[in-house]
């Protein structure tokens, strides 16, 4: 039972990841018509926000560590951030623990921006074109970004820690009344999933409760009929692709202490976002979030020893496996609609 | 869906071109001269850099160029000499090899099979390389080796650790510096006893592909023979990322140590999501859970920070040793480029300088007298002690080190620490060893 609750822990935390990169592919998909396979690019220009404005923080100067040399016999130095002279060492090295929550204030408007110069810049000029144009397009503008953060960043991943009042874990199981030490989880990943939730509740709300939502939702669902009545529908889209771009980037910033962040990790995730999207539905918001979580969950059952020792491989082929039996019962995905992507 | 211009016939006719294109023989087109392929002619000889510029491994691959640059340097009678001046082996006196200048091509394996054969096809046809060298991966240099023994040319493998490199895939043309993993788990195993007891339940976690697999059975044999038992093992897809999966079983275990066979981004991965979910907090079986790393590299220990610190695992060679070739090497390195070399720096260019220095002796770049001129050859000042390059399989045998994540590091490249020096003695093994079964050397290959 405690490996269940833990395996299911593990879902909603995968599934909080390919939900809010899948949510985004559907925004765009919904409002744009575009299938945009550079998104998983800027769920990985968002962990690299995290790790440039933590770098940005530990911007130091060499001190000379009295008596000490380096391994050529040279003064030995050590880096001494400017922060800590212009806030104090406590409240500078505070700073820099905190880089990660902080990003996110950095994040906001570099995605946004990122976002709409992707759309405005080249994106905008396939909306005409057939989806293969598209996805060659951005499979490649894909490329290109992650090749120009291997140039600047490496390719080797780069740890970005948690603040460390988040590094360990949490006795779950303590609380809901199992064994100390059954189901223990880590702080952080308790964090992304109730921050992704957050995202998630207010990308709705956002869509559902304002103005702008509704007539983003009007043109979702019929474009021409709202630019007919004389609403600029293309400035609002413009807007929602640079949102989607935000809440990608969002995801990769508090992704970084999960996993230290390379120039790969959007690739890493797109494929799988694209199977959330397709078994959700296409244009389907709602759908992308429920895929999101039912993949997320069955991708940790199926790495279980158990699972593994009756049915060899299956951790390697779950999701694929799962989205062809929804594909083969209902071709529009679990929650898609009439008509999307059918023309 | 726009419609494109292809119609039935077209498709036919192109694949039927390009399928009798593609059965065309492909011949290694070489200057054969001398008897031998790439046999130098005028006042240069060329040798033939394959590492990882793109992809997962490009900063491993980068700091392997770097090594070679500065092997080529010294070759050729320029910077300070590095290990020339320590090496055993006088043959080389800093006029290139057998006189002739040496030169290099590059070419970008991108840690794949397929890629890796093309660039070094492509620097052996085209450039006329006379050997190969390089690489990041059992998986290519397996590939590599083969390539270069069809084509009649030397291939002296960069970082591969896998078994089979000197195993079921070993080749006449093909050498090994770098060490392998039986002789990690045979160095780690008495570690762990005399750190952690012989009473142990121990749960791999291992990298679905090739050397993965020769790792995990490495160590497993070694760890079960000195009484840990294995209670279980999972094979991890190497595309995965998260781990939070597999290390969630290892909670639900009577397992009290997790051994990760994973390297470069699968171990920077595993190893942090293992340090997450709290495991080196553990009590388990009245002992503190532990966690070991069979192959460490200092770049891995980079990306997973400070999860590395007191996680004992194995590596080739560290920059901290205190032998006068290592210093002079990291002295050498050091002053070029500003930092110390890594493992896959070192190994790299050790390989440079024994193919130099085994034609030199050899008085022939035919790869047939420099296979000669290698085999069973003894030298030392290298960085590794006293060291064989065995005839039987073209595998080196040195001491292998026993390294720790350091508590306290100093700086960015002072994440390891030198727990033990594992004599050679106790890392040899038996040609016919089952764990190296399968395989035969052949003969050497001049090529054209």
């Amino acid at each position: 039972m405690d490996a269940i609750i833990l395996q299911i822990l593990n879902g909603l935390d995968k599934g909080s990841a390919y939900a809010l990169i899948a949510l985004g592919l559907t925004l765009i998909f919904g409002t744009l018509g575009v299938v945009n396979f550079a998104h998983g690019a800027l769920f990985m220009i968002g962990a690299f926000c995290a790790v440039t404005l933590s770098r940005l923080l530990s911007l130091s100067h060499k001190v000379e560590i009295p008596g000490a040399v380096d391994f050529l016999g040279n003064p030995q130095m050590r880096d001494v951030p400017y922060i800590y002279e212009i806030f104090g060492e406590n409240l500078g090295a505070t700073i820099i623990d905190w880089a990660v929550p902080l990003s996110i204030l950095f994040a906001i408007p570099v995605m946004i921006l990122i976002g709409v110069i992707m759309e405005r810049g080249l994106i905008k000029h396939f909306y005409k074109r057939p989806h293969a144009d598209q996805i060659l397009v951005t499979f490649g503008l894909a490329i290109v970004l992650q090749e120009i953060i291997k140039y600047y960043y490496g390719a080797n991943p780069i740890p970005t820690p948690a603040p460390s009042a988040f590094v360990g874990s949490f006795d779950f199981g303590a609380l809901i009344g199992f064994d100390p030490g059954t189901i223990i989880y880590p702080y952080w990943r308790l964090v992304y999933f109730a921050f992704a939730a957050v995202i998630i509740g207010a990308v709705f709300a956002f869509l559902q409760f304002t103005t702008f939502g509704m007539v983003v939702r009007a043109g979702m669902a019929d474009r021409e009929t709202v630019g007919l009545l004389g609403i600029n529908i293309d400035k609002r889209f413009t807007i929602m692709f640079g949102l989607a771009a935000a809440v990608a980037g969002l995801a990769g910033v508090m992704y970084t202490p999960i996993n230290s962040p390379n120039y790969h990790m959007g690739m890493d995730f797109l494929v799988l976002s694209f199977v959330v999207v397709v078994v959700g539905g296409m244009g389907s918001l709602p759908g992308a979030v429920l895929a999101g979580f039912l993949l997320g969950i069955l991708e940790s059952f199926a790495s279980m020893r158990e699972v593994i020792d009756i049915i060899p491989g299956i951790n390697q082929v779950i999701i694929y496996l799962v989205a062809i039996i929804i594909l083969l019962t209902r071709p529009r995905g679990l929650m898609g609609r009439k008509g999307v992507m059918e023309d | 869906m726009s419609k494109g211009n292809l119609t039935r016939r077209g498709v036919l006719k192109t694949g039927a071109v390009a399928g009798a294109g593609l059965a065309l023989p492909t011949y290694l087109s070489a200057a054969g001269h001398e008897g031998f392929t790439n046999a130098p002619t005028g006042s240069t000889v060329t040798l033939g850099f394959n590492v990882p510029q793109s992809g997962p491994y490009a900063d491993e691959g980068a700091d392997e160029l770097r090594a070679y640059e500065l092997a080529v340097e010294h070759l050729n009678g320029e910077g300070d000499g590095g290990m020339l001046n320590t090496f055993s082996s006088k043959a080389l006196d800093g006029t290139g090899i057998l006189g002739k200048k040496v030169e290099y091509v590059t070419g970008d394996t991108q840690t794949k099979s397929d890629a890796a054969r093309a660039s070094a096809k492509s620097m052996i046809e085209k450039d006329g390389a006379i050997m190969i060298t390089g690489g990041s991966s059992s998986g290519v240099a397996v590939a590599v080796q083969a390539l270069c023994q069809e084509a009649g040319v030397i291939f002296m493998a960069g970082l591969t650790h896998s078994n089979d490199t000197t195993g079921k895939d070993k080749r006449a043309n093909g050498f090994r510096h770098f060490f392998n993993s039986y002789m990690s788990g045979a160095a780690l195993a008495p570690v762990l006893a005399a750190n952690y007891g012989t009473d142990r339940k121990a749960y791999h976690l291992t990298a679905d592909y090739n050397w993965g697999y020769t790792t995990e059975e490495a160590v497993r044999s070694s760890t079960e023979a000195m009484g840990w038992e294995t209670v279980g093992s999972v094979l991890t897809p190497l595309t995965q990322t998260d781990f939070s999966s597999y290390i969630t079983p290892v909670l639900q275990s009577d397992a009290d140590v997790l051994v990760l066979n994973h390297y470069g981004g699968n171990m920077v991965n595993s190893l942090t999501n293992a340090v997450q979910f709290g495991l080196r907090d553990r009590v388990v079986n009245g002992k503190n859970f532990e966690i070991v790393v069979p192959l460490y590299s200092r770049l891995m220990a980079k990306g997973a920070g400070a999860n590395v610190k007191g996680i004992f695992g194995s590596t080739n060679w560290h920059w901290s040793l205190q032998d006068e070739g290592s210093k002079a090497f990291v002295q050498s390195f050091g002053t070029k480029y500003g930092f110390p070399p890594s493992q896959a720096a070192h190994t790299c260019y050790v390989q440079a300088l024994l193919y130099a220095d085994a034609v030199q002796r050899a008085g022939s770049f035919a790869p047939c007298a420099v296979v000669e001129a290698l085999e069973g050859f003894e030298f030392d000042g290298m960085g590794n002690g006293p060291t064989l390059y065995r005839a039987e399989d073209h595998q080196c045998f040195k001491d292998v080190l026993v390294v720790k994540g350091k508590e306290n590091p100093t700086s960015e490249f002072d994440l390891l620490e030198v727990v033990e020096v594992t004599p050679v003695d106790q890392v040899t093994y038996a040609p016919d060893h089952p764990q190296f079964a399968g395989g035969a050397l052949g003969t050497c290959n001049n090529g054209a």
